[in-house]
């Protein structure tokens, strides 16, 4: 039996745990003791209910992608449609949740990173709700790949910081709001978009995911009387894969599969395929697997889906990875834009990039699996990425 | 007794604040650093941190973070800054304090890191991003080899935060003068003086300030008040900016610590 929440210190076996300059410990501890209080207040969990359900949209649909099986001739794929969210993915249901506790913890200024965007415009969009000043921090190559996401964040009110170090990419970004955060403490909240950093983060980042899969779990019983066989999302930090994945894993029986991206190739700066690539170490707070050198310098990555261009992966998937209970595969950028082309064209469905990449590996694995049940996280959907599209696909754009 | 601890006995029957110097190991180029040891410690440096650079930085504000890309560029590795500690050995028995992150520990091995570094001469280590809950393993290392394990302490800190510094640490306590990363502030944080006496509350392991301090007047401030002063982003600026100069910029930095007992 895998034991699904961390030790009191936040570790997930060997990895987790927090990893912080001192100064930034007592704010580590006073969001999880308001957490640890907000579980058990219902007040909370109603409001947080209500949020989901009547601003951001949930329940999500479980849609089952009868012509994409059918021509597929395996398994039956269903796609859980985070992508029809409020703001456009997953992303909300953390932003929800942590923007409740800077309330309960009176911090009425939120900082974030974002890669994709999605999780900076989740960000600026509840603060908007909330009325509290926001600031995103991005990484300047990020803002130029996603510049859609960059003035849905103005447009709401946010103020969207350039980074500039490094490699200008999510990695960076998550630095410079954690130089933010170690000066402002005490009058900024820290809402960190992904399962990763110091704990209490990737627990409390999944519990608000967990719905993804609760839902699924219920909504498959109801439509097959069974379980899935597999469940399929990609994997960055891994909060909308940890969110899916969380709810299943007593059921043994359910195979999960983290899907990283393969970026061009597997030469090291080329990919973000931090399990089959890379080694434990610490970044950014936790211990987990990292793309990194021989003397511990983290590696650049690459990835076409900004999202999934990241050096390390949350604790709780590398603690699944050694355990063997999920599987991590990998994605290379030319099948995720292929996947994303085939769901657009079988299903009517603009798959966010990020996303691609769990449908790539679905599309990959579904034929050798007749008569089996497989469930996709669709996380995001593909505005966002329409310039990245047509820049791969010229074709399209000449006809 | 180790060199740090040798130091400040040395300072205490001196009556006097000591100076700690911080420089990015390796910044312009490993070659470089052993000559800007020296003339810090012309220039009245009691002790030096040597930082190794580390390619995700957090808890540094741009000054270093620049400071290590450069030193990274130029080659330097932890395994670098050690043959760096040994080549100032030959020549000087200040007290070296090895000061980073600690993934390059990590990859190194807390093991060989301790051995060969207490053969390289380094007398002490700080890993940034190492919290008392994560360092057990990494103390015991250490001090078996004989080194000393500094931590920090913050304005943030917790009271029983502090009697856990206090608890792990030995040479001396890192009192970070205020919230945020490293970098040249205009004036003191207030929040500085009242760390000191709660910390002292704690330990009585001598203690140094850093954190934003870069002119004399900021040294002059905690002057008597403490047993370090701690100068970083000041120092690596002036050896990007004008690295001649830098003996006469650390003497200016040391001229109030004169001698004055500590209150």
């Amino acid at each position: 039996m895998i034991a699904t929440q961390p030790d009191a210190g936040g570790h997930f076996g060997p990895y987790g745990g927090r990893y912080v300059p001192e100064v930034l410990m007592s704010p580590l501890e006073e969001l999880q003791r308001t957490y640890d209080e907000a579980k058990l207040d219902p007040d909370f969990q109603r409001e947080l209910d209500d949020l989901l359900r009547n601003y951001a949209g949930r329940p999500t649909p479980l849609f089952y992608a009868r012509r994409l099986s059918e021509r597929l001739g395996g398994a039956k794929i269903y796609l859980k449609r985070e992508d029809l969210l409020h703001t456009g993915a997953h992303k909300i249901n953390n932003g929800r949740g942590q923007a409740l506790l800077a309330r309960r913890m009176g911090k009425r200024r939120i900082i974030a990173e974002t890669g994709a965007g999605q999780h900076g415009v989740a960000t600026a969009t509840v603060c908007a709700l909330f009325g509290y000043d926001c600031t995103v921090y991005m990484g300047e190559e990020d803002m130029r790949r996603q510049s859609p996401n960059v003035f849905r964040m103005r447009l709401l009110g946010a103020k969207v910081v350039p980074v500039t170090s490094g490699s200008r990419t999510l990695k960076d970004a998550i630095s410079e709001a954690m130089r933010d955060w170690v000066t402002n403490v005490s009058d900024t909240h820290y809402l960190l978009g992904s399962a990763l950093g110091a704990h209490p983060y990737p627990a409390m980042v999944r519990d608000f995911h967990r719905v993804i899969g609760l839902e699924a779990r219920e909504q498959i019983l109801a439509r097959e009387g069974r379980l899935p066989d597999a469940v399929i999302a990609c994997v960055g930090g891994g909060s909308n894969a940890i969110g899916l994945f969380h709810p299943f894993i007593a059921d043994e029986a359910v195979h999960m599969v983290g899907v990283e991206a393969g970026g061009r190739n597997m030469e090291l700066g080329q990919h973000a395929v931090r399990f089959a690539g890379g080694s434990p170490g610490v970044l950014q707070g936790t211990r987990s697997y990292l793309l990194q050198d021989d003397d511990g310098q983290i590696a650049l990555t690459h990835s076409v889906s900004a999202g999934l261009d990241y050096a390390s992966v949350g604790p709780e998937h590398a603690l699944l990875h050694d355990l063997g209970r999920a599987e991590y595969t990998s994605c290379n950028d030319a099948d995720a834009i292929a996947a994303a082309v085939t769901l657009s064209r079988e299903e009517g469905i603009i798959p966010a990039l990020e996303s691609s990449h769990a449908v790539a590996e679905a599309i990959r694995r579904a034929p050798a699996h007749p008569g089996k049940i497989f469930i996709v996280n669709l996380s995001g959907r593909g505005d966002k990425d329409i310039n990245i599209y047509r820049e791969n696909l010229p074709e399209m754009d000449a006809a | 007794m180790s060199r740090i601890t040798e130091l400040f006995a040395r300072l205490k029957s001196e009556g006097r604040t000591g100076m700690i110097a911080y420089l990015t190991a390796g910044d312009p180029t490993p070659d470089a650093t052993p000559g800007l040891v020296a003339a810090l410690e012309r220039g009245g440096a009691d002790l030096i941190e040597l930082g190794v650079p580390f390619s995700d930085p957090i808890a540094d504000g741009p000054v270093i973070q620049l400071a290590g890309d450069r030193a990274i560029k130029a080659g330097t590795t932890l395994k670098r800054v050690l043959a760096i500690a040994a080549e100032i050995r030959k020549s000087s028995e200040v007290p070296l304090l090895l000061f980073t992150y600690l993934n390059p520990a990590l990859r190194y091995g807390f093991e060989k890191l301790a051995v060969d570094a207490k053969a390289a001469g380094i007398d002490g280590c700080l890993l940034t991003d190492v919290s008392v809950e994560e360092a057990s393993e990494y103390v015991s290392v250490m001090r078996a080899a004989g080194l000393d394990t500094v931590f920090l302490a913050a304005p943030t800190s917790t009271e029983a935060r502090l009697a856990l510094v206090a608890k792990y640490s030995s040479g001396f306590v890192y009192l970070v003068s205020r919230t945020g990363i490293t970098g040249e502030q205009t004036s003191i944080s207030d929040l500085a003086m009242p760390l000191v006496q709660r910390m002292r509350a704690h330990t009585d392991l001598p203690l140094a300030m850093g954190f934003g301090i870069s002119t004399p007047a900021h040294v002059a401030v905690f002057n008597g008040k403490v047993e370090g002063v701690v100068v970083g982003s000041a120092v690596v600026r002036q050896i990007a900016r004008d690295p001649a100069g830098l003996e006469a910029f650390m003497s200016s930095l040391t001229q109030p610590l004169k001698a004055v007992a500590i209150s």
